[in-house]
């Protein structure tokens, strides 16, 4: 049986390039799918340990984690298209009118 | 002395004498236009004859030493210190009661006529009967507080009505001016009000009702009574129109001529008088302010009557007039002969308001022109205005037999008997000049040939019915009303047993019947001397007013320019106050207020400047925020345990 270590670290490094790519791409789809990686990557973290510790929590609690990301992406997809409708651009660096 | 048992009675009916004017001005305000010109003015003289034919009966069933009282609420109740809305008349209010529903009632027929083509009529009859519902609330009040009341709120319809004709600036402008002058004297007044009431309030008593201080007024000391009587007719100098604050007065000839008639001359002028009468109690307790008021009263009567010799505006001769006969009546309070000084209130406010409507019925006929140079032979064209305004010379001349012989002797007479036979002499030359400028008046504008333009004479007709029946209604007063108030060689008077409960015996009837009458002859030869000096000058050839105007001496050109008290008010108070005002407004306020506020609102820039810098509106610059924030505390935390 594979550790639950190997699991964790392999967790945190998807997290990690989840983190990166939404601080640093410029695109606004590639940020949605960096941010599907960071969720997926704390739902490995529930499965594991729902299968170390022996408990259905962390298995419901990754039901509910793919619930709301399917939802998340859907209504970020819809904002995406609007927002390139009315600008012709997906890149963030162009959409900084909300400041002082 | 004066008895303080009266018999008071409860009555319901007062309450209706000035409520109905007022629902006039509520009925005139918002259904004006669905009613009509016609209508609109139809329902303010029915309201102010009701009031009328209301105090008449009152009037009818009040006994001489009685007080009816009509407590509709309670206004204050803070602590012991009440204040009730309620009215009250006795013989005093009764008398003026009377004055200003039945002088209203005449004047706002007369207006019916006189504003009749004038667009703003409504407007006009919404103001006056307002006016009148100040004035009852005045003399009808039962405490100093409701009569302020009512004192504010005629200043206030004597702005209005003053600058009616506000499209012409200058009309605005004597409004304003006739404000702010009432403003002053208002200040003495209501500090007046305060010390009177706190001084009272201290020893335990709460109260300006003023049967509660006439109760009390022994609390006061002698010093603080001084005080209090100073700063009220400080009050009294303003709205009545007393040196020094009796500029507003002519200027106030703006308005339209009833106003003049009705405001100006025959009520609310009269305020003053009749403040003091109501506070009788408290005046005869400060001989130091009596005597100052009888100064005032004198020199206020000299001073005016001297300029008023010399006008040319029909209107102005009569406003100073006005003034001067002001200033007997303060004379009579300042003897402490109240009773002289309403009887002269009530005369007067006959034979003013007659002659202010016949000018009116002068200016109407000759489309709007007011200087007595461009009238003259007048006397053919309108009879009625003719007779009814010699009969009003007449009685403000003091010819025997008419009303302001009787009233304006009585009060000379109260004068020479008050010891104070300096005053007297002034009064008696004020008296002669009186005749003089009358007369003088008369023969500009009734006598001799016709100076009138030609589009003036063309216009020229005798006013009608609704305009000449006040008028001579008016001119019956003013030779009647003065009978009731006759001295004791004659028939004696009615008057002082009416008012005797109230301001008490004594008003000087142990005098010689013979001396009196020698100052009544005394009086009536200075008072022939002046007739004949304004025959001999203006009576005899309209040409000499037009060759004697312009090349005059030094004290002519004084006079008419009025002393040049306006320009002296101008140059010590006025300017160095807007000088004042200029530099707080450009300097001031600009600079050093703005200056302050705007400071703190860069400084508090200044700062947020520094940390605007990271709000970028950046998405990702956030994320990344969030990031070193959460990686913080799981070092924060990490680290501890």
């Amino acid at each position: 049986m594979v550790p639950l270590n190997y699991y964790l670290i392999l967790a945190a490094v998807v997290f990690a390039i989840g983190v990166i790519g939404v601080l640093i791409r410029r695109n606004l789809i590639v940020i949605l799918m960096s941010i599907e990686l960071m969720l997926n990557a704390v739902n490995l973290t529930f499965i594991a340990f729902s299968r170390y510790l022996g408990s259905m929590a962390g298995q419901v609690a990754v039901f509910f984690v793919m619930a709301v990301a399917a939802a998340e992406a859907i209504i970020g997809l819809a904002i995406i298209i609007s927002v390139f409708r009315q600008r012709q651009t997906l890149d963030p660096q162009e959409m900084q009118l909300l400041k002082w | 002395m004066v008895s303080t048992d009266f018999a008071i009675a409860a009555y319901d009916l007062l309450r209706w004498i000035p409520l109905i004017p007022l629902l006039a001005v509520v009925v005139n305000l918002f259904w004006s236009r669905a009613l009509g010109n016609k209508t609109a003015g139809a329902v303010a003289c029915a309201a102010v004859g009701a009031s009328l034919a209301l105090s008449l009966y009152v009037f009818w069933q009040l006994p001489s030493n009685g007080i009816f009282r009509d407590v509709v609420y309670t206004w204050i109740d803070s602590g012991s210190f009440k204040v009730n809305l309620s009215f009250q008349v006795d013989a005093l209010t009764a008398v003026m009661l009377l004055i200003v529903t039945g002088v209203g009632f005449v004047i706002h027929i007369y207006s019916l006529g006189y504003m009749g083509h004038d667009e703003g009529m409504t407007r006009f009859f919404v103001y006056l009967n307002l006016f009148i519902f100040f004035m009852l609330l005045l003399v009808m009040s039962d405490n100093l507080l409701l009569l302020f009341v009512g004192w504010e709120g005629v200043g206030l319809c004597s702005y209005l009505l003053i600058g009616f004709w506000y499209l012409d600036d200058d009309n605005a402008i004597a409004g304003n001016k006739a404000f702010v002058v009432n403003r002053i004297g208002d200040f003495g007044f209501i500090l007046g009000i305060f010390l009177l009431v706190t001084d009272l309030g201290r020893q335990g008593v709460w109260t300006l009702d003023f049967l509660e201080l006439q109760k009390h007024v022994q609390l006061l000391t002698p010093a603080t009574i001084g005080l209090i009587t100073l700063l009220l007719f400080a009050g009294a100098t303003g709205k009545s129109a007393q040196i020094p604050l009796f500029v507003w007065l002519p200027d106030a000839m703006a308005g339209p001529t009833p106003v003049s008639a009705l405001i100006h001359a025959a009520t609310m002028v009269t305020a003053g008088v009749y403040m003091i009468a109501r506070l009788h109690f408290l005046f005869a307790l400060a001989p130091m302010t009596l005597s100052l008021i009888a100064w005032i009263g004198a020199a206020t009567a000299f001073f005016a009557a001297t300029i008023a010799l010399t006008q040319n505006d029909i209107k102005k001769v009569l406003a100073y007039s006005t003034v001067s006969q002001l200033g007997y009546m303060f004379l009579a309070a300042g003897t402490a002969a109240f009773g002289a000084a309403i009887f002269h209130v009530f005369t007067h406010a006959f034979f003013k308001a007659c002659l202010f409507l016949g000018s009116g019925s002068v200016i109407h006929a000759l489309d709007g022109e007011q200087d007595m140079r461009k009238m003259g032979g007048l006397k053919a064209y309108m009879p009625t205005t003719y007779w009814t305004y010699l009969i009003a010379t007449l009685a403000i001349a003091g010819i025997p037999l008419t009303a302001g012989f009787f009233s304006k002797d009585l009060i000379l007479w109260q004068a020479f008997h008050h010891g104070a036979v300096i005053l007297w002499a002034i009064g008696l030359i004020t008296a002669g000049m009186t005749a003089f400028y009358m007369f003088r008046q008369l023969f500009m504008v009734f006598h001799g040939e016709c100076r009138a333009d030609a589009h003036a004479k063309a216009h020229l007709h005798e006013s009608p019915a609704v305009m000449t029946l006040p008028l001579i209604v008016l001119a019956i007063g003013s030779i009647f009303a003065g009978w009731l108030g006759a001295p004791e060689y004659l028939w004696g008077s009615r008057w002082d047993h009416w008012l005797q409960p109230l301001f008490g015996a004594g008003e000087a009837h142990e005098g010689s019947a013979n001396t009196e009458i020698l100052l009544t002859l005394l009086t009536l030869a200075v008072v022939a001397v002046g007739i004949y000096a304004a025959y001999a000058k203006y009576g005899r050839s309209a040409r000499s007013a037009e060759e004697t105007a312009g090349a005059e001496g030094l004290l002519y050109r004084l006079s008419y320019n009025k002393y040049y008290v306006d320009e002296i008010y101008d140059t010590l108070f006025v300017r160095p106050f807007t000088a004042c005002s200029r530099f707080f407004a450009e300097f001031v306020d600009p600079r050093i207020i703005d200056g302050m506020v705007n400071g703190v609102a860069s400084f508090t820039r200044g700062l947020s400047w520094v940390w605007c810098g990271i709000q970028t509106g950046n998405v990702q610059h956030y994320a990344a925020g969030l990031l070193v924030g959460t990686l913080a505390f799981l070092v924060y935390f990490l680290g501890q345990s």
